[in-house]
């Protein structure tokens, strides 16, 4: 479904990918795992076409993507769901949500208040009212009210309250229900590993390793190395 | 007391129309992050747009929808054509290009019409004053006034209860996020800049049989809009409708005692709002 061809992308006036090349399959879970600036977010965001891509080729549904402008990204059936939460503070939950649905999406709103019984009794409360923890939830929502082909979670679970990180996870949980295909990056190594089908790790911009899931629990040492701090 | 009363009705007219004016220019900061320097020019080519088509005889109801038309129509070229391209560059060029459209759409209406400056008669159910017991109001003013707050009334409307809206309150807020959404930002930032300089027009449009018109009448009605936008709160839509009002009651009780001291008084007030809290009245950031 998505292609990732010897990429190269820049945050800011960086480098952070360098020929960075991954590919997903359609109904897979795919974790992102790195340190801390290893480039995670930047191949979201490359992905997206919020960070420009330098060199290489990513293709969706066998189509090029890398050039095209975000909302026309979007619109093919990529949604990303930013580590920043990015929620719309002015606009009620369901204002958000809403904002983010598309005709024909199975995740109507009504569907998703459902799914995050923990936002559904502050549908009317501005998004800036919220905690941390309900706000992802609310941008989660807000991301699957596309009815992405593709979901792109950049930390669902950073900085969250343990019953946030478990709502998160029952969340992750149903989506691997859906089939929905999904690149997850998290730092919650056991997490991504819950859902994972596959992982792929970065290191300094570089795609150093890739295995499945079944691999990386029965040498869980090949994966930490890549994430413990120097 | 009368007087007062009589002035501070006459206030709150006048401060609709600068309401009108300020939620315009708010939109565009709001969205752009830009402020619009042609928000002036735009302001003076509704007026003369509504001039245009009431001296071709159209009902005036048809030229003020014109001013506002025109000045859309203006803001969306500006916009598509201008501001757009310079995106990747500085915000001071944005801000030259706005300015120096200004002094373009300026010139062009002095070729057009000459230096002389244009006035309008209001329509005759629109002339003449109501009796109110206690004074006569004009009836243009309470036209002005219904006017304004119609215009505003749908704006909101659109703002707050449509798709389109909800998708310019979450793009002045993040614009990045808005086009993960799906969302064309460039036609949204087009949209909402035509919207706002048709609204500019508008009060052009209104103001036209109340201060008549030249090239560079739209100046001081700029400034004042500026110092609404500021004393309102940048960021805050309707903070500016509610200083535009009351600037309007502010500046007219202040001729009651000191006419020379009127314009003054809107840069003071605005002084100190900003000096006890720099957010303005109604500002979120």
């Amino acid at each position: 479904m998505l292609t990732l061809s010897s990429i190269d992308a820049y945050y800011g006036q960086s480098q952070a990918l360098h020929g960075v090349s991954f590919d997903v399959a359609e109904g897979e879970i795919l974790a992102l795992l790195g340190r801390n600036g290893a480039g995670k977010t930047t191949t979201l965001r490359a992905i997206m076409g919020l960070n420009r891509v330098a060199r290489g080729v990513v293709r969706f549904d066998g189509r090029v993507i890398s050039g095209l402008p975000t909302h026309k990204i979007a619109r093919a059936g990529v949604t990303l769901v930013p580590e920043t939460r990015d929620a719309f503070s002015l606009l009620s939950v369901e204002e958000n949500i809403r904002l983010g649905y598309r005709t024909g999406s199975p995740y109507t709103v009504e569907r998703l208040l459902e799914m995050f019984p923990i936002i559904r009794e502050f549908r009317l409360k501005k998004g800036g009212e919220l905690s941390g923890g309900q706000q992802q939830l609310m941008v989660m929502a807000r991301g699957l009210a596309m009815g992405p082909k593709l979901l792109l979670l950049d930390e669902p679970s950073q900085g969250l309250a343990p019953i946030m990180v478990n709502a998160v996870a029952e969340v992750l949980s149903a989506l691997r229900r859906d089939r929905l295909t999904v690149i997850l990056v998290e730092q919650n190594l056991r997490m991504a590993l819950d859902v994972a089908d596959r992982v792929v790790i970065l290191e300094d911009g570089v795609a150093v390793d890739a295995l499945s899931r079944a691999a990386a629990l029965a040498d869980p040492a090949r994966v930490e190395k890549h994430l413990a701090v120097h | 007391m009368n007087l007062v009363a009589a002035q501070i009705v006459n206030g709150l007219a006048i401060g609709m129309l600068y309401a009108v004016m300020a939620l315009g220019l708010s939109i565009i900061k709001g969205l752009l992050n830009v402020p619009n320097f042609a928000h002036g020019a735009l302001f003076a080519v509704g007026a003369y747009v509504c001039y245009t088509l009431s001296t071709i005889g159209a009902p005036f109801a048809v030229a003020l929808i014109g001013a506002f038309s025109g000045a859309a129509l203006l803001g969306f070229l500006i916009e598509r054509f201008g501001i757009a391209n310079l995106t990747g560059g500085s915000y001071l060029l944005q801000v030259l290009f706005l300015f120096g459209t200004a002094l373009v759409i300026e010139q062009i209406l002095v070729l057009i019409y000459g230096t002389t400056g244009v006035s309008l008669v209001p329509p005759a159910m629109l002339g003449g004053a109501m009796d109110l017991g206690f004074m006569f109001l004009p009836r243009y003013l309470v036209f002005c006034a219904l006017v304004g707050a119609f215009s505003i009334v749908a704006v909101w409307l659109l703002i707050e209860k449509t798709r389109i809206g909800s998708s310019i309150r979450a793009g002045i807020e993040r614009r990045e996020m808005v086009q993960c959404l799906g969302i064309d930002i460039g036609t949204l930032l087009t949209l909402g800049f035509a919207l706002g300089a048709g609204m500019a027009g508008l009060a052009g449009g209104i103001a036209l049989p109340l201060l008549g018109a030249n090239a560079t009448s739209g100046n001081d009605m700029m400034a004042i809009a500026f110092v609404v936008l500021v004393l309102g709160g940048l960021g805050s839509l309707y903070g500016a409708v509610a200083a535009g009002i009351l600037i309007g009651v502010a500046q007219s009780l202040t001729t009651l005692v000191a006419p020379s001291a009127s314009t003054l008084l809107i840069y003071v007030i605005m002084t100190v709002v900003l000096l006890i809290g720099p957010k303005g009245l109604f500002g979120e950031r």
